[in-house]
């Protein structure tokens, strides 16, 4: 199984296996990572799951749609090339670890 | 045992005793919760849980391992019957007593009855909790023609669902219009739009004064107009009303919910409460709001969490919701009542605008349809107090971020 790999901002980290179903945000949830809420569940609603991208890996998951950009264009925290909204990445098959950075606040 | 006891297991519920965690809070944490599954997200259920896109593993939020981890223990399964504040004590339905130092009502709402004459009919449903969600998905699965009484969040959800699902539905609305407490008409008429294009009938300004039965089942409403729809399953979304009797009973101050303050106290130093049964004092109302939202929840819980373990963080986010429905995307930021002046960006024909809602030149409420973009800017700008002019708001060529931008650069 993969993991995810959430890094807060104290430098503290939490290591979460994470299922190929599973959305990061999901996993971040379930395990109880600080700073990330998810409240609308994953229906692209409510930009409370934004994190970081691990550069190095930013390229080797999907893209995102209009919609997560639109939200991601006011977030509360530094907008940044690799933003994401963590509902919106499953893990591929290709990576073991993904590796991603909580922003100090969310929306 | 002591410690924080926590009535109530959904968002408001297990927020407030993990904030409560994470702030530092050390004695013992009890959830006591009358349903039996773990702690589950619900905006899925009148949605993708209804159409088998999103599927019962998906729904819980935390797992057993989680709580034992947090040191949270969980009665599931067992409802609060009485509280004793002054004794520091709840009753629990069997039998045990479950003392406190710091208690959290966390009991939510729940769905408004109908009281016309067959109400009790097999196949007259609402939707709250995942059990409703359960039973609503075996009957829509068997159903044909579906009557929704109340063209609210729950009724045109289910409606959309329904309809996506290939069923014949009809909405009944005693209003006027759509959502109309919650959304500006141009908004109304645009959802009201959509669902006819998807095959639903929506009769407005009509009222069911009986549901009509046939051994026991039901096969039909009667309207006020005489009309007979005829329907294998009825869904009510009429409202909720806040679980505040438990509170009431024990003297503690409710007036349409359990009354608190930012810190989600209740008039009683240790006892907090939480989510749809709390009423608070919101500068974004003007006055005092229950709000039956998952944000609100989960950021009412988030202020009774930190003030339980003695931190500081009072509850003041701007308010908002959404509703997915067909392929539009409807999100409402901030409280629209008393607003004298609208503005919209966009346009319903291209079904994407967003109508911005000013009271006194101040930007108060946004509601938009497909506009993700705008939503995440008002919501900046009212949380800010920043308000760009109604000229401004309608002009596509504004950007709405350069006045977010402008505040954090004095900020800096």
């Amino acid at each position: 199984m993969a993991r995810v790999r959430f890094v807060q901002r104290d430098g503290t980290e939490k290591n979460v296996e994470i299922g190929s179903s599973i959305s990061v945000m999901m996993a971040a949830v379930r395990n109880g990572v600080r700073g990330i809420d998810g409240e609308c569940g994953g229906c692209l609603d409510c930009a409370t799951c934004h994190v970081y991208v691990d550069e190095a890996q930013a390229g080797l998951v999907p893209p995102p749609t209009e919609d997560e950009i639109e939200l991601l264009s006011n977030v509360t925290a530094p907008r940044r090339s690799n933003s994401r909204l963590s509902c919106q990445i499953k893990i591929p098959s290709s990576i073991d670890e993904l590796i991603v950075f909580v922003p100090e606040n969310q929306s | 045992m002591s410690g924080l006891v926590v009535i109530g297991a959904s968002y408001a519920g297990i927020q407030s005793a993990l904030s409560a965690r994470e702030a530092g809070y050390a004695d013992n944490i009890t959830v006591v919760c009358d349903e039996t599954w773990l702690p589950y997200q619900r905006p899925p259920l009148s949605k993708g849980f209804l159409l088998g896109t999103t599927g019962e593993d998906n729904l819980v939020l935390r797992d057993e391992a989680f709580f034992k981890n947090e040191r949270i223990d969980l009665v599931l399964g067992h409802r609060a019957v009485g509280i004793d504040p002054r004794a520091r004590q709840i009753e629990v339905d069997n039998d045990a007593t479950l003392t406190f130092d710091k208690l959290v009502i966390a009991t939510g709402s729940r769905a408004r009855r109908i009281s016309a004459p067959g109400a009790e009919l097999d196949g007259v449903c609402y939707l709250r909790s995942v059990a409703d969600a359960i039973d609503l998905k075996a009957r829509l699965a068997q159903a044909a023609e579906v009557v929704i009484v109340g063209g609210g969040f729950i009724g045109l959800e289910v409606a959309s669902s329904a309809a996506k699902s290939g069923k014949k539905v009809t909405v009944v609305e005693s209003m006027t219009r759509l959502l109309e407490r919650a959304v500006c008409p141009l908004v109304s008429e645009f959802l009201h739009a959509t669902h006819r294009q998807s095959g639903v009938e929506v009769l407005m300004g009509e009222t069911v004064i009986a549901i009509d039965g046939a051994s026991g089942r039901v096969a039909g409403v009667t309207l006020a107009s005489g009309t007979r729809l005829p329907a294998d399953l009825v869904l009510v979304g009429v409202g909720g009303i806040a679980n505040d009797d438990l509170a009431c009973a024990a003297g503690i101050t409710c007036t349409n919910g359990i009354v608190v303050d930012e810190h989600g106290r209740t008039g009683h130093q240790d006892i907090y409460a939480a989510g749809d049964c709390a009423n608070h004092y919101s500068r974004f109302a003007n006055g005092w709001v229950r709000l039956e939202s998952v944000q609100n929840a989960q950021d009412q819980a988030k202020a009774a969490g930190l003030a339980i373990a003695g931190s500081h963080g009072p509850y003041d986010a701007v308010p908002r919701f959404w509703s997915d429905q067909y392929s539009v995307k409807l999100q409402i930021v901030g409280l629209s009542a008393g607003h004298d002046r609208t503005a919209v960006r966009g346009s319903a024909d291209d079904g994407r605008f967003t109508v911005f809602f000013y009271r006194n030149g101040k930007l108060i409420a946004a509601d938009s349809i497909n506009r993700p973009g705008d939503q995440m800017a008002a919501r900046r700008l009212i949380a800010a107090g920043l308000s760009p002019t109604p000229e401004q708001a309608e002009d596509p060529s504004f950007d709405l971020k350069s006045l977010v931008k402008a505040i954090e650069t004095i900020n800096v």
